[in-house]
């Protein structure tokens, strides 16, 4: 099984609406969502069955037994986190604490232990095809490992002849995005042609490379500024990227969208660019 | 006028945080910008302020006085992230490691020491009036959390009303970023992916208590889900930016609406006062 | 001496699995007298650095030899220190593998890959 993964750097540049399209236009037998902090891509892609559940655990977290509490005050001295805090009593924020365990071992009476803490749910979703999802509770870190999740998730659910599987990607390049880079054959860049989309790729780009991806590059919403486009391409050129294509601003599309429905779906320009953008990055993956 | 920190965020990306953060900071003029998405900031960009002032932001990583090692290994048994190992010596995984000082305190020996890694670096500039401060994370590493502790540190008991522009999401750079706020913008765009994420970061500011308004952004006419959901929800619109080519292209330009010739400039004026008596 | 295999299922039969530090289990391969255990792999359940573990896990069975697809750098490290060397393993069952490594038809494997820093933040 391939995996093609689907990242921006900058946020709503498109990752969400092309990886719908590309999901329909392979009729993708496996596909995933790892913008577990915001994900979206299920809002689309018109699931009949009902997904199954499991809850997701991070890092255990502190928790302090106020009866074998001295009131010392060790452990929130030691707390590199500001996740201890004192009003009437000693208590642990659990969204600041990391589970380092440092508390634990500076605490004279043993009040302190490590205790699981769900942090999320995964979802999979499965008929003819299985979708692998998650939702990170809010103000999670572990988002990272929650992304390994959701990619195990669907290569244990896969058939064995799925050929290309399709992962939506989360803005930004943190650590959720470096979990999503894990394993993938190639990384395909929606890129923006405005000062900050151009920004925001190079610095995805240069992430990317410090952990040997294979790339592509296909602009979105081309025609709000051409020379920022040339700019694009120019630099993929440069830098022996490959660019795959660029697809115009569609209204139309954001009404497919809000109707659940994919770009390639319904008529439009937008549908017809991504159409070819596909069959470029489809190429690609077919030669490695 | 009193510090007042209005952090603006999102949940989905590419909905307008930044433009309304730069736009409202440009209209108040003697402000604050404090860019915390420091994983792709984006407002200098905006602001090409003049740099004043550079500081780069470490992390504490454990360092190993091997003569003073015994090689008991209770350091790499302690560690939680599996920063640390034993083949002949100790060795540190600096990338995993979550700097919580916990394998300096259990060493018997004391063989282990910290040094400082470099994890970014954040700018102080001005752009006319608008003080600019910018945390720019290096590539490679995975969380931005400490840059933007120090980045609010620094605005923390500053005159005058600090505009801080969010990460996209929910997690816990998000969290940090509105931790202190005294009222947050909740940037949404007019799609059911908006909607939702809408949606999940009002539940985050309501989880802590902060008040909140919506600005409703390229908006178009028809059915907007965003602002049904507003609607349904009791929640406050304070602006309803319309799609619009011009703002569009100045945006996709690098430049900030309020100080061009943009026939539309008083909805953000409009916004600040508003946004002003809410926090008031 | 003991050789490491990472597996699917505890069986020598089972195929050799493409992770190495979120291998489920470990074949451990006894070549003195010929026997075989399987280890539960602890590091799998890892938010981060599950490589690191997976290699210090290895390390104190006292293995000296590993055969695996690939692993990264952190675990690389690990196992340098430790001069334990890694093969590339062949297509084919951990015990078509340990019967390839006694005839000396594996070659060492270079493929070091920069590695994945899926850990918990």
């Amino acid at each position: 099984m391939k995996q093609l993964l689907i990242i921006s750097g900058k946020g709503g540049t498109g990752k969400t609406t092309i990886a719908g399209a590309f999901i329909k236009l392979l009729q993708a037998k496996a596909y995933a969502d790892c913008d577990v902090d915001a994900p979206n891509l299920h809002l689309i892609s018109n699931h009949t069955v009902t997904e199954e559940r499991k809850d997701y655990f991070g890092l255990p977290k502190a928790h302090i037994d106020i009866n074998l509490c001295i009131e010392c005050g060790l452990c929130e001295e030691s707390c590199r986190f500001d996740a201890i805090h004192h009003g009437q009593r000693y208590y642990i924020d659990s969204y600041a604490c990391e589970g380092c365990g440092v508390c634990k071992y500076v605490c004279p009476t043993g009040a302190i232990s490590l205790r699981e803490q769900r942090a999320g749910e995964l979802m999979l979703y499965r008929n003819n095809a299985v979708f692998s999802t998650a939702q990170l509770e809010m103000g999670n870190g572990t988002s990272g490992m929650l992304v390994s999740e959701v990619k195990k998730q669907m290569k244990e659910s896969a058939a064995d002849d799925v050929g290309v599987a399709i992962i939506d990607g989360s803005p930004g390049i943190g650590c959720p995005v470096i979990a999503s880079l894990s394993g993938v054959d190639l990384a395909l860049i929606v890129a923006e042609p405005s000062i900050s989309g151009i920004n925001d790729m190079q610095r995805i780009i240069e992430t990317a490379r410090q952990f040997g991806t294979k790339l592509a590059v296909c602009v979105n919403k081309y025609d709000t500024n051409l020379k920022n486009t040339q700019t694009i391409e120019e630099f993929c050129k440069d830098s022996e990227i490959i660019f795959v294509g660029k697809i115009p601003y569609d209204k139309k599309a954001v009404t497919a969208i809000n109707d659940g429905k994919s770009i390639v779906d319904i008529d439009c320009p937008a549908g017809i660019a991504v159409k070819k953008v596909f069959d470029n990055t489809i190429k690609i993956i077919g030669k490695l | 006028m009193a510090n007042k920190k209005i952090a603006i965020l999102s949940g989905k990306g590419g909905t307008g945080k930044t433009l309304v953060s730069v736009n409202l900071a440009a209209a108040e003029g003697n402000s604050y910008y404090v860019d915390c998405d420091v994983e792709e900031p984006n407002g200098h960009l905006f602001f090409k302020p003049k740099i004043i002032k550079k500081k780069d932001i470490f992390v504490k990583i454990p360092n190993i006085d091997n003569s003073l090692c015994s090689g008991c290994r209770e350091c790499v048994e302690f560690c939680k992230f599996n920063a640390l190992a034993y083949g002949r010596q100790v060795i540190v995984f600096e990338e995993v490691c979550h700097s919580c000082g916990g394998c300096m305190l259990v060493c018997p020996t004391k063989a282990i020491s910290e040094k400082d890694k470099k994890i970014g670096v954040i700018e102080e500039g001005v752009s006319d009036e608008v003080k600019t401060i910018s945390g720019i994370m290096n590539t490679g590493e995975v969380s931005g959390v400490p840059i933007i502790k120090e980045l609010l540190n620094i605005i923390k008991d500053v005159e005058g009303l600090v505009f801080i522009d969010c990460p996209p999401g929910s997690a816990c750079v998000v969290m940090e970023s509105v931790k202190d706020a005294d009222y947050c913008i909740l940037v949404a765009e007019p799609t059911v992916f908006g909607a939702h994420n809408l949606a999940m970061v009002h539940r985050l500011v309501s989880l802590f208590g902060k008040k909140c308004g919506v600005v409703l952004n390229k908006c178009e006419t028809g059915f907007n889900p965003s602002e049904d959901f507003c609607i349904k929800n009791n929640i406050e619109i304070l602006a309803r930016v319309p799609f619009d080519n011009d703002l569009g292209s100045l945006n996709s330009e690098g430049k900030i609406a309020v100080r061009e010739n943009y026939k539309n400039k008083d909805l953000f004026y409009s916004l600040l006062s508003t946004v002003k008596e809410a926090v008031k | 001496m003991r050789i490491a295999i990472p597996v699917n299922e505890k069986d020598l039969k089972s195929g050799v699995c493409p992770s190495f530090g979120r291998a489920p289990y470990y074949l451990i391969y006894e070549t003195n007298d010929k026997t075989s255990i399987f280890l539960d792999n602890i590091a799998a359940q890892s938010a981060g650095g599950a490589g690191i573990k997976a290699a210090q896990l290895l390390l104190d069975n006292e293995v000296k030899v590993i055969i695996a697809p690939r692993y990264g750098e952190n675990a690389a490290k690990v196992l340098v220190d430790a001069n334990v060397i890694v093969y590339r393993n062949i297509d084919g069952s951990a015990e078509d593998n340990i019967k390839a490594y006694e005839n000396k038809k594996l070659d060492i494997l270079a493929d070091i890959h920069p590695g994945h820093h899926n850990h918990g933040k």
